[in-house]
């Protein structure tokens, strides 16, 4: 048999090129600076916009990539959000940059910790250790009065101008807009640079098939923790530029209902294909301001449709859908 | 002291008659149920609602609850569940609270998002002597009721073809298909009599769990805990674990109404950690 000329062979090219960046991908980041313009009186809806969007990013790389089924994503929010909103508060740290890094860095510990006893488990067990996590997390913040605020939380946390020029103004959120933008960008390309690279690449093979990346001796337990600390760490910071951005933290941040809005924006936007959480986070924050305004007290309705459509019939999303039309236009069947 | 104890167990003995539905569908078919709480819900209103407004008595109001939530639910069995039952367990998630959400809509929409009161029936108002002390009557109810459930599943379980088939299916599904056992109509069944089961439960309950549409998700975690800390698809583990959350539950209420749900949460990550299929799972299972 001749050899295969393997460098040309289509499918090396395929590898090769996935992590180049595509024509449309600059598409949201325009779309995110044109919102900014055309929507001045809109910012504070944009700001939470953004930072549900890199909140759903890092659950995508656990998730969608590392194949995590968590129902607690929210305990690492919250904990950035606290970090920030504490320190602040306590008069013991109020510079924006340097308390992301912060947030980031407690998130990260706590990832790790969590993570390495946790991710012996699988299945309904997991499920289970993820949200008692995080509603004991919760229960705490709610015990900790004297720190935390309990069931109040803490408000007017003073956050100083961003390089001691930018001040943050709740009342025109200018300022947050773009440092949130700015935020984001960075962790998109942390996030990127993290899947399309080898680590990353193992990931996606322990989501497909655990047990043979055990027995090609891929040390396994130890990429999922890694990956849910790094996961972790980005969650923090989103909680951190929420808790900046709105110059206050309450329990919010680490409940169930945000743990679970996270979830269904990844999900509804597509997992395991990064700009899912964009899609993801306008759809849902639109389908829910609408739905909102339609029916003030059923408004999950059309939500609830919405994910049992997803999870019977278009399990990768509005993305996924997307590229099973765009495949059928092109005549070819999907991938 | 021995208040404190019927009380609990009256309350445990609600969370098993809810719980036990769910562990068997989670041991059997491995679904990951959210919308499980739904069906408590929707039962509960088919009992509350039928005595308070068509004025049926008590008990039968209790029996319509279970059949006309297991008619439902084997009609969204049919239909959804098993399409999903070899999907990713994130999919089960995702569907499952997408139906409770509109389950919660639903009765929202139909029926209104007030709170329903489950008006008891007088033999089971006031207090009750039981020689060594007085209680409530109506928890004294809940514990008989509940004890007559676990016992009859127990044996039901244990003792009949179907209980038999049933752990079969649970321990090795695909060995007890090549058995010749029907599973789809298994599943059917055991989903419907568990949803049914919910429904008592969540009729049973209303008197001090309430029942408004927020029942749905807000007791869902208890439930999980109790089927989590019991192992999936034991009947007896469901049935301590119950108990043992619904009197601790009750008895930190009592004592530390501040910290005790923290408490149930820690103690529970504490036990899944050291055993993860439950303290009365098998370790294969």
């Amino acid at each position: 048999m001749s050899a295969v000329d393997i460098a040309s062979h289509p499918a090396t090219q395929a590898l090769v090129n996935r992590h180049k960046l595509r024509w449309w991908e600059p598409i949201p980041w325009i779309l995110a600076i044109g919102f900014f313009f055309l929507f001045p009186r809109h910012l504070g809806f944009g700001n939470e916009m953004l930072v549900m969007v890199l909140f759903a990013l890092s659950l995508d790389l656990v998730l969608g990539y590392a194949g995590i089924v968590t129902l607690g994503h929210a305990a690492f929010f919250g904990i950035g959000a606290y970090t920030v909103g504490m320190l602040a508060r306590h008069g013991i740290w109020t510079e924006p940059l340097s308390g992301l890094l912060i947030a980031a860095a407690v998130a990260a510990v706590f990832g790790l910790l969590s993570g390495f006893v946790l991710l012996r488990t699988t299945g309904l067990t997991l499920l289970m250790l993820t949200l008692c996590i995080m509603l004991l997390l919760e229960e705490v913040a709610n015990l900790a009065q004297e720190w935390t605020g309990g069931y109040d939380g803490l408000d007017n946390v003073p956050i100083d101008p961003i390089f001691g020029r930018f001040e943050f103004n709740p009342l025109y959120p200018t300022t947050q807009y773009i440092y949130i933008l700015c935020i984001l960008f960075i962790g998109f390309l942390i996030v990127r640079t993290i899947v399309y690279s080898p680590f990353g690449e193992s990931l996606t093979g322990i989501r497909e098939n655990t047990l043979r990346m055990h027995a090609v001796g891929a040390p396994v337990r130890k990429r999922l923790v890694i990956s849910y600390a790094i996961s972790a760490a980005i969650a923090g910071v989103a909680g951190a530029l929420w808790a900046q951005s709105n110059a206050y933290v309450n329990m919010s941040t680490l409940s169930l209902d945000r743990a679970a809005t996270v979830l269904i924006i990844l999900v509804l936007g597509g997992y395991g294909r990064l700009y899912g959480a964009f899609v993801g986070a306008v759809a849902y924050m639109v389908l829910s301001h609408y739905l909102a305004k339609l029916y003030p007290t059923a408004w999950q309705l059309g939500l609830g449709l919405m994910l049992m459509v997803i999870a019977l019939f278009a399990r990768n999303g509005i993305i996924g859908i997307f590229e099973s039309l765009v495949a059928r236009w092109r005549g070819k069947p999907a991938s | 002291m021995a208040g404190i104890v019927l009380g609990g167990l009256a309350a445990g003995m609600v969370l098993f008659i809810v719980s036990v539905g769910l562990s068997v569908t989670m041991g059997l078919m491995g679904f990951v149920n959210l919308a499980h709480g739904g069906f408590a819900m929707i039962g509960g209103y088919v009992i509350v609602l039928s005595m308070n407004r068509l004025g049926v008595p008590f008990v039968p109001a209790v029996i319509l609850g279970f059949v006309l939530t297991a008619a439902f639910s084997v009609v969204m069995e049919r239909l959804f569940y098993s399409k999903l039952y070899r999907a990713a367990e994130l999919d089960q998630v995702l569907f499952s609270i997408g139906l409770a959400f509109v389950m919660i809509a639903s009765v929202i929409i139909i029926i209104g998002p007030e709170t329903q009161p489950l008006i008891l029936p007088s033999w089971l108002r006031g207090q009750m002597d039981l020689g060594f002390t007085t209680y409530r009557t109506y928890s004294i109810f809940l514990i008989a009721v509940g004890g007559l459930i676990a016992l009859g599943l127990w044996l039901g379980f244990e003792r009949t073809r179907m209980g038999a088939q049933i752990r079969a299916a649970v321990d090795n599904r695909k060995m007890a298909e090549s058995l010749g056992i029907n599973i789809d109509r298994l599943f059917t069944i055991t989903f419907a009599f568990g949803s049914g089961m919910a429904a008592i439960g969540g009729g049973l309950g209303a008197e001090f769990l309430g029942l408004d549409p927020q029942y749905t998700l807000k007791y869902l975690v208890f439930f999980l805990i109790v089927v989590a800390v019991g192992g999936l698809g034991r009947i007896t583990g469901v049935f301590y674990a119950a108990m043992l959350i619904g009197v601790m539950d009750f008895v930190l209420k009592k004592y530390v109404p501040q910290g005790g749900t923290a408490f149930i949460y820690a103690l529970t990550i504490l036990i899944l950690l050291v055993r993860p299929q439950g303290l009365f799972g098998r370790k294969d299972a």
